[in-house]
């Protein structure tokens, strides 16, 4: 297992103002929609299989 | 209500001017004697400003209002004089905790090292510290504080500003070289220069109580999100001196500030925070809406913002008395020298560029917290429960949690009165930031750092030979180690990193203007033109 689960955030308030700010004018749909569009871009990043399954697993 | 604390009311005195209706231009007069007025007061006065302080009431803050006050702003009060007054009176704290209902979700330390002579921060109702300093104000001879005296309109000149004061006596006219504005949030100044005052107005609504009881709930901030006792928003508990504890419900923004703020209402709310059976009593209450917002310019021709009239913080990391206090930090120096013909009037500018970036910084952590607190829409409310129920089991996600970024200084590292490094330095003392505090030794007597660093420029010489250097009205005084102190612990040189050797200069308000290696007077000469805006050649 390879998952970082210590904080790894660069700036984690930057970072949680760049998403809010992103979904500020959207409706609850939009931004689920938005969301869903997210995970894939952090899965694509992380690739490695056992992690995503480990994440989803957190998530849950 | 307030059971532990009488108001002192504060005699009215006609001026001379008044009786005698003979117009008096007076150097500088401040408007407002709350904490930043009072604070300016003293600052002008050890630069050695005559200064008339007018404020249209006669007592101190009503309620407690500010209760934190931070490391920075108590060296600063410390500098003057009422620091250690407010010290020994307020509670000492360091330890902040994050609950998601019951749980402990995430601690902070605000002070995770020693060796500074104030701590992190403390807790003190706002009307003791009033009251310090306008004992101390009362004792300056340079201070004329002026009780009843409401500024009612205000007209500027080119190199002056004419006001109209009302008091009990009538209407009188004014004239000040300077007019530092300090009258608050609401400040009728800045609407009278027509000072652009914007920013974000946050839709929600919070009761703020302080309460009398005698309880062992330890000396710690303590934050709930979405409690048991109030579910569906946050609450917070934090002890002042006198065993008065300031609670906090947030109330929604549909809530009734009438109806939330009756006795009634609000005892069932406390009894369900601190348990049934801990007995307490109501001392003051009221409702409240934040806003973070800040004046387009601390400077309108003659007049000069400060404090809440220049910049207004929502409570949540305790910035908004801290920041006001480092505006006067700023700006007493720059003003003093200004005054006196010194320098340039380019320095006063300077006091915007630092203190409308430091008013950013903090309107920007505000404005997060706040965020975070009351989330504005469904999604964002999504992100904030998402980050609260993994911080639960989650190491990883509790940097994500904004409670409140309690309030540190700003380091003006871009500013135009530093001189960029040379070379490689470690450590956090970069040019544009407040210098730090260390234990050292003076003729065998223990003491600190800051306070070998006062008195105007400072050339602080760190195992380094130095020589006095000729700089006008502006000339350092030298301190070195070996000479003038003993760095007993070490924490000096790691904190400057000048295991090496290191020259630092030191602005009057303790930033730091510049460092060397080495020794070189040219060098020094020339920071210190830079660090007053070209004030010497
Ligand atoms: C609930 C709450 C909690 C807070 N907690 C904290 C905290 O923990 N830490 C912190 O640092 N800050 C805190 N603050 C903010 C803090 O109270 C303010 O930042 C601080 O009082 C600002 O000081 P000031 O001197 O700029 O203005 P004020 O305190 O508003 O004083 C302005 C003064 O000007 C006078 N005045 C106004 N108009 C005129 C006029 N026309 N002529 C003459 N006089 C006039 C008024 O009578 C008043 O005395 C809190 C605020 C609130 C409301």
């Amino acid at each position: 297992m390879s998952l970082k689960l210590t904080p790894n955030i660069e700036s984690p308030d930057d970072f949680y103002e760049v998403l809010t700010d992103a979904q500020r004018d959207m409706t609850d749909e939009e931004a689920n929609d938005m969301n869903a569009r997210l995970i894939f871009v952090l899965a694509n990043q992380i690739g490695n299989f056992e992690d995503l399954k480990q994440a989803v697993a957190i998530a849950k | 209500m307030l059971n532990t604390y009488d108001f002192p009311e504060f005699d009215y005195v006609q001026s001379d001017e008044q009786k005698s209706g003979q117009t008096v231009r007076h150097t500088v007069v401040i408007v407002g004697a709350g904490p930043i007025g009072l604070t300016a007061a003293l600052d002008f006065a050890a630069q050695g400003l005559k200064v008339v302080v007018l404020d249209d009431n006669n007592t101190v803050s009503v309620g407690s209002r500010a209760v934190c006050y931070a490391k920075r702003p108590l060296e600063i009060w410390d500098r003057l004089g009422v620091g250690e007054r407010m010290v020994e009176k307020g509670i000492n704290w360091k330890l902040g905790r994050v609950f998601l209902r019951d749980q402990e979700v995430y601690t902070f330390d605000l002070l995770p090292e020693d060796g500074h002579k104030i701590p992190a921060f403390i807790n003190l109702q706002q009307y003791f510290l009033e009251e310090y300093m306008v004992e101390a104000c009362e004792q300056n001879p340079l201070i004329d504080l002026r009780w009843k005296h409401k500024v009612v309109s205000l007209h500027q000149f080119d190199d002056y500003a004419e006001m109209v004061v009302e008091t009990p006596d009538g209407v009188f006219t004014l004239e000040a070289d300077w007019l530092l504005a300090c009258d608050g949030a609401n400040s009728d100044i800045r609407r009278m220069v027509g000072a652009e005052f914007t920013g974000q107005f946050f839709q929600d609504r919070f009761l703020i109580a302080d309460i009398v009881m005698k309880a062992d709930f330890p000396t710690e901030r303590w934050f709930w999100f979405d409690p048991n006792f109030h579910r569906g928003q946050s609450a917070l508990l934090h002890k002042q001196s006198d065993d008065i504890w300031r609670l906090d419900f947030q109330l929604g923004w549909d809530a009734d500030p009438e109806v939330e703020k009756r006795p009634e209402n609000i005892i069932p709310r406390v009894k369900a925070m601190i348990g049934d059976d801990v007995e307490f009593e109501l001392e003051w209450a009221s409702v409240y809406q934040f806003a973070c917002r800040r004046v387009d310019q601390f400077r309108h021709g003659r007049v000069l913002f400060a404090g809440d009239a220049a910049h207004q913080v929502s409570p949540f990391g305790a910035r908004g008395a801290n920041t006001g206090v480092q505006d006067i930090d700023n700006l007493s120096w720059k003003l003093a020298a200004v005054v006196r013909g010194e320098a340039p009037l380019a320095l006063l500018d300077t006091y915007h560029a630092e203190r409308a970036f430091a008013a950013d910084d903090n309107l920007l952590n505000s404005t997060r917290s706040t965020d975070f607190i009351t989330p504005k829409n469904g999604a964002s409310k999504r992100l904030r429960n998402a980050v609260l129920s993994l911080a639960e089991s989650n190491e990883f996600a509790r940097p994500l949690v904004n409670s409140g970024r309690l309030s540190m200084p700003t380091p003006y590292l871009d500013s135009a009165l530093n001189t960029a490094d040379e070379g490689a330095w470690t450590g956090r003392m970069n040019p544009g930031t407040c210098a730090s505090d260390a234990p050292v030794t003076v003729n065998g007597q223990s003491g600190w750092l800051l306070e070998q660093l006062t008195g105007g420029f400072v050339l602080l010489a760190l195992g380094v030979d130095v020589e006095p250097v000729d700089a006008g009205a502006f000339t350092p005084k030298v301190v070195s180690l070996g000479k003038d102190f003993e760095d007993t612990e070490g924490l000096v040189s790691e904190r400057y990193d000048a295991a090496d050797g290191a020259v630092y200069l030191i602005r009057p308000d303790q930033h730091i203007a510049a460092r060397w290696r080495g020794f070189d007077a040219e060098s020094v000469k020339a920071a210190i033109a830079k660090a007053t805006a070209g004030a010497i050649q």
